[in-house]
């Protein structure tokens, strides 16, 4: 999933400063997961936010709604009916989410609520750590099925680099070392001589390096 | 034993403090609550095991919160006390209401009343 991470209220409370009525918009999927963008933290960042503004004589009008994705026309459709009514909606979702909220709605002012942070998961309840980076080619066959590129520091392909010490990463002492990790499962699933093999200098084009990217599936589109 | 503290403290009783949501505090204190505390059994004691524990870190966000809204987060307070302990929870209900006299009323009340 997606993770996020709540912006300081501070931050959020800026944002919003000149607005008179502002809609908090959750999002039902990878942010209620990781705990940033639910309808649980809208409720509280709702709450918080308003209790701040009335501190100040300020009656702003702070509403809350959570939708099933931010990421799909049909539940941002959902919105329509009452958008108008918002001088700015700020968005619980992932960056994703935000930008299509705010391409369906031209003349409503959409801000972002959380900091994507990574694609991820939840190792524990609210631990939430790094697996992939999207690079568009996945290598996870030859790589024991751990992700070198979004695990090891230097996105070394033929690692580990010198800094491995006692299977921890030189860039810090408390992160495992991705290629120690690979070596170790390829060795439990005796495939060791993949190890072997030197991977190629990857092509980094349908990684961000070749722009935004897309995905067309013809035998779907309507 | 008749030991008293101050009316103006809302008794509300639940389960366990485990059950005591972050929002339930938010809206409580949203409401115009000059302040909320909770009053759970004592670390290690309890029954649902780690209610308590989740309680107490429920109050610490409520007050970081608080803080990071202007708002004092002294105002949100965990205490902690086994079931015979009558005294002790006079003494915390004395505490906390020597707290929030201190602190005086909930600054949203003042703000509402200056803008209307
Ligand atoms: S190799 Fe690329 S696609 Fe595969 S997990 Fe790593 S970053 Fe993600
Ligand atoms: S120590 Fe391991 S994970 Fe860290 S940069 Fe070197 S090879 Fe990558």
């Amino acid at each position: 999933m997606i993770v996020a991470e709540q912006k300081p209220i501070e931050e959020i409370i800026q944002e919003i400063q000149d607005d008179h009525s502002v809609l908090i918009l959750g999002c039902n999927e990878c942010v209620t997961v990781c705990e940033a963008g639910g309808k649980k933290e809208v409720a509280v960042l709702a709450s918080a936010l308003r209790m701040h503004f009335m501190q100040q004589g300020d009656q702003k009008q702070i509403e809350e709604k959570t939708l099933e994705r931010q990421c799909d026309s049909e539940y941002l459709e959902e919105l329509r009916a009452q958008v108008d009514r918002y001088d700015s909606v700020l968005s619980l979702a992932c960056g994703a989410g935000v930008q299509f909220t705010a391409e369906k709605y031209p003349s409503t002012a959409i801000y972002p609520g959380v900091n994507t942070k990574f694609i991820g998961v939840t190792e524990e309840q609210g631990y939430w750590t790094e697996r992939c980076q999207a690079c568009g080619q996945c290598i996870l066959a030859k790589t024991g099925g751990i992700c070198p590129v979004s695990r090891c520091a230097k996105r070394l392909l033929n690692g580990p680099c010198g800094g491995s010490t006692q299977g921890k990463c030189e860039i810090n002492p408390e992160l495992d070392c991705a290629w120690q990790l690979i070596i170790d499962r390829l060795s439990s699933l005796d495939k060791l001589d993949d190890y072997e093999e030197l991977v190629p200098i990857k092509d980094w084009s349908p990684d961000r390096a070749g722009g935004p990217r897309k995905v067309v599936r013809e035998d779907v589109t309507s | 034993m008749r030991l008293g503290y101050s009316p103006d403290i809302k008794l509300i009783r639940v389960p366990c403090t485990g059950k005591v949501d972050l929002i339930h505090i938010l809206h409580a204190m949203e409401k115009g609550a000059d302040g909320v505390y909770l009053v759970g059994c004592l670390e290690g004691d309890c029954h649902f095991l780690h209610g308590n524990l989740r309680a107490k870190k429920r109050v610490q966000k409520a007050q970081e919160i608080l803080n990071s809204i202007g708002l004092e987060g002294e105002r949100v307070q965990m205490y902690n006390l086994s079931s015979g302990e009558g005294p002790k929870f006079v003494q915390y209900a004395r505490e906390m209401e020597e707290r929030i006299r201190e602190l005086g009323p909930n600054p949203i009340k003042k703000g509402l009343s200056s803008a209307a």
